[in-house]
């Protein structure tokens, strides 16, 4: 019976969800053929309205769960329901011709004054901080190479995720570690070198292997240090690395050496300062300060698919612009509510279409969307006047005043709203000479 | 280890799609498009290369709406100008 129903169904082309909800409730209910004629109806008279995705569905649920119950609703009341439905719905779009960028500045304009010029707060998380309030934000719109306090919220794959333990594991795989946390660092003075004696149990505890950073610490001294004046002995039996500056007459040299043997990052990322493990919702989730998705994405344990940073710039590279699309409504609109600011997201949403509509993160001013605006004048009106005035002057440009700005600038009545609205005359019959039809 | 990280399938990505040329044409006569005006995206983009997309490829993008709960967009794919 429920086979020959979802066929049925089959052969109207309703859109995936719809099809989705109707096939998986059939599947769990046995209905006679009057009422499964009754739901195939209306389901057709919902797609037909043409509502967004979201209201059609609960549209539906709400009529399967009334069936459900044996007290479905009858066909006058459908027929009001989807009435009014529909009116909300129309009611709720924006008109043609409307200004909504200039909406969408306002709405987001007017909060930002009330937002608190300098905000630190703790993300929850004791000793990591990030910039909040109207600072992040000109920095979101600003579309800045990298935040002024990039942080991660990392989270870990099944298997990590409920082991405090191994939480931890990941996390030493993630914070950057100097030599000096692994062993004793001592400065031999007579025989002009540096002695490093690696402490055999910080290394078990941290999963990490002796020969691994005997091995990597010179190499990253000079890579990532840039610093060359210098020669290493290996003991590999004993853990010991010697370290002997070039120039065996100079004490200069040989603090300089020290400094920088110390502070060598052995294991875990560069860019990640700091790494706090904490439970949350019954699972253990690692806060960072500082931020690197790719090389975090390589660390076992890391779950690929929920990771994320508050670097947009970042999030464009390694996961493309309708990732940064998303970060770019998602981290304005939290900074936002953060303030107890409440804006629509429609707003924010157009903000980040625009910034993301030619393939890259494009920041709001004069270095982006409003200096890469076809007209003179309104570039003109915007920042830096003359600059402006006097490129195009140069260049020979023209101005086909089809904007709000420049035709503000000139005193012509702007094509927006009511403005712009048209007189277009269709003869009905050819007009003659004398004028008469 | 670089092989684990499949980004179609982050939280933040949303469904990327390459479109039939027919496809194509039809979004363009039903908005009165033309190609230029599609919104773009680059050849480079991490996306682009996983489904692999070519220059002058439509890509349909299903995204998760805040405000419509499933809304398409298209891009168009072109070469990243060089700076």
């Amino acid at each position: 019976m429920n086979e020959q129903y979802i066929e049925t169904i089959d052969s109207y082309t309703l859109p995936e969800t719809i099809h989705k909800l109707i096939s998986d409730w059939l599947a769990q209910h046995e209905v006679d053929e009057e009422i499964f004629d009754r739901i195939l109806r209306r389901l057709v008279r919902i797609h037909e309205a043409d509502l967004p995705v979201k209201t059609h569905d609960q549209l539906i649920t709400l009529i399967l769960k009334k069936e459900e119950k044996g007290s479905p609703v009858t066909d006058d009341q459908f027929d009001e329901i989807l009435k009014r439905v529909v009116n909300e719905y129309q009611s709720t779009r924006i008109e043609p011709c409307e200004a909504v960028g200039i909406i969408a500045a306002q709405s987001i304009g007017e909060p930002g004054t009330q937002m608190t010029m300098r905000t630190f707060h703790y993300a929850g998380v004791a000793e990591i901080n990030v910039t909040l309030g109207l600072p992040r934000l000109i920095e979101i719109m600003d579309a800045r190479r990298e935040p002024s306090t990039p942080a991660m919220t990392i989270y870990l794959e099944d298997g990590f995720r409920d082991n405090r333990d191994r939480a931890r594991e990941v996390s030493w795989d993630i914070e950057a570690s100097p030599l000096h946390e692994f062993g004793d660092i001592t400065t031999d003075m007579e025989n002009m070198r540096v002695i490093v004696t690696l402490n055999k149990a910080v290394c078990d505890k941290r999963r990490i292997k002796v020969s691994e950073i005997l091995e990597r610490a010179p190499t990253k001294i000079r890579d990532r240090r840039h610093y060359r004046d210098f020669e290493s002995e290996v003991d590999e039996q004993a853990g010991i690395l010697r370290f002997l500056p070039k120039d065996q007459g100079s004490y200069q040299n040989l603090f300089q050496l020290v400094e920088h043997v110390r502070n060598v990052i052995v294991q875990g990322i560069d860019d990640i300062q700091r790494v706090v493990v904490r439970k949350e919702s019954g699972e253990y989730i690692l806060y960072t300060e500082g931020s690197n998705l790719k090389d975090v994405f390589e660390v076992e344990g890391v779950d690929t698919t929920r990771t994320r940073t508050n670097n947009i710039s970042e999030i464009s590279q390694v996961l493309g612009i309708e990732a940064a699309r998303d970060a770019i409504i998602h981290e304005a609109n939290s900074t936002l509510r953060e303030q107890g600011i409440g804006v629509d997201v429609r707003h924010i949403m157009l903000v980040a279409d625009m910034m993301c509509m030619d393939g890259e993160v494009k920041q709001i001013g004069r270095h982006g969307i409003a200096g890469e605006k076809e007209s003179v004048l309104s570039r003109a009106a915007f920042e830096v006047t003359v600059n402006h005035l006097l490129d195009a002057s140069i260049a020979h440009e023209h101005d086909e005043l089809c904007g709000v700005t420049e035709n503000v600038i000139v005193g012509q009545p702007i094509r927006l709203g009511t403005g712009d609205v048209r007189l277009v005359v269709k003869p009905m019959q050819p007009i003659t000479k004398t004028g008469e039809n | 280890m670089g092989t684990r990280l499949n980004v179609l399938m982050h939280d933040m990505v949303p469904k990327h799609q390459i479109m039939d040329i027919e496809e194509v044409q039809t979004l363009l006569t039903d908005y009165h498009l033309t190609m230029e005006q599609l919104l773009k995206i680059y050849h480079d983009d991490p996306i682009v290369k996983s489904i692999d997309a070519v220059p002058g490829n439509v890509v349909r993008i299903t995204r998760k709406s805040h405000t419509a709960g499933e809304a398409e967009a298209y891009r168009l794919v072109v070469r990243r100008p060089k700076k």
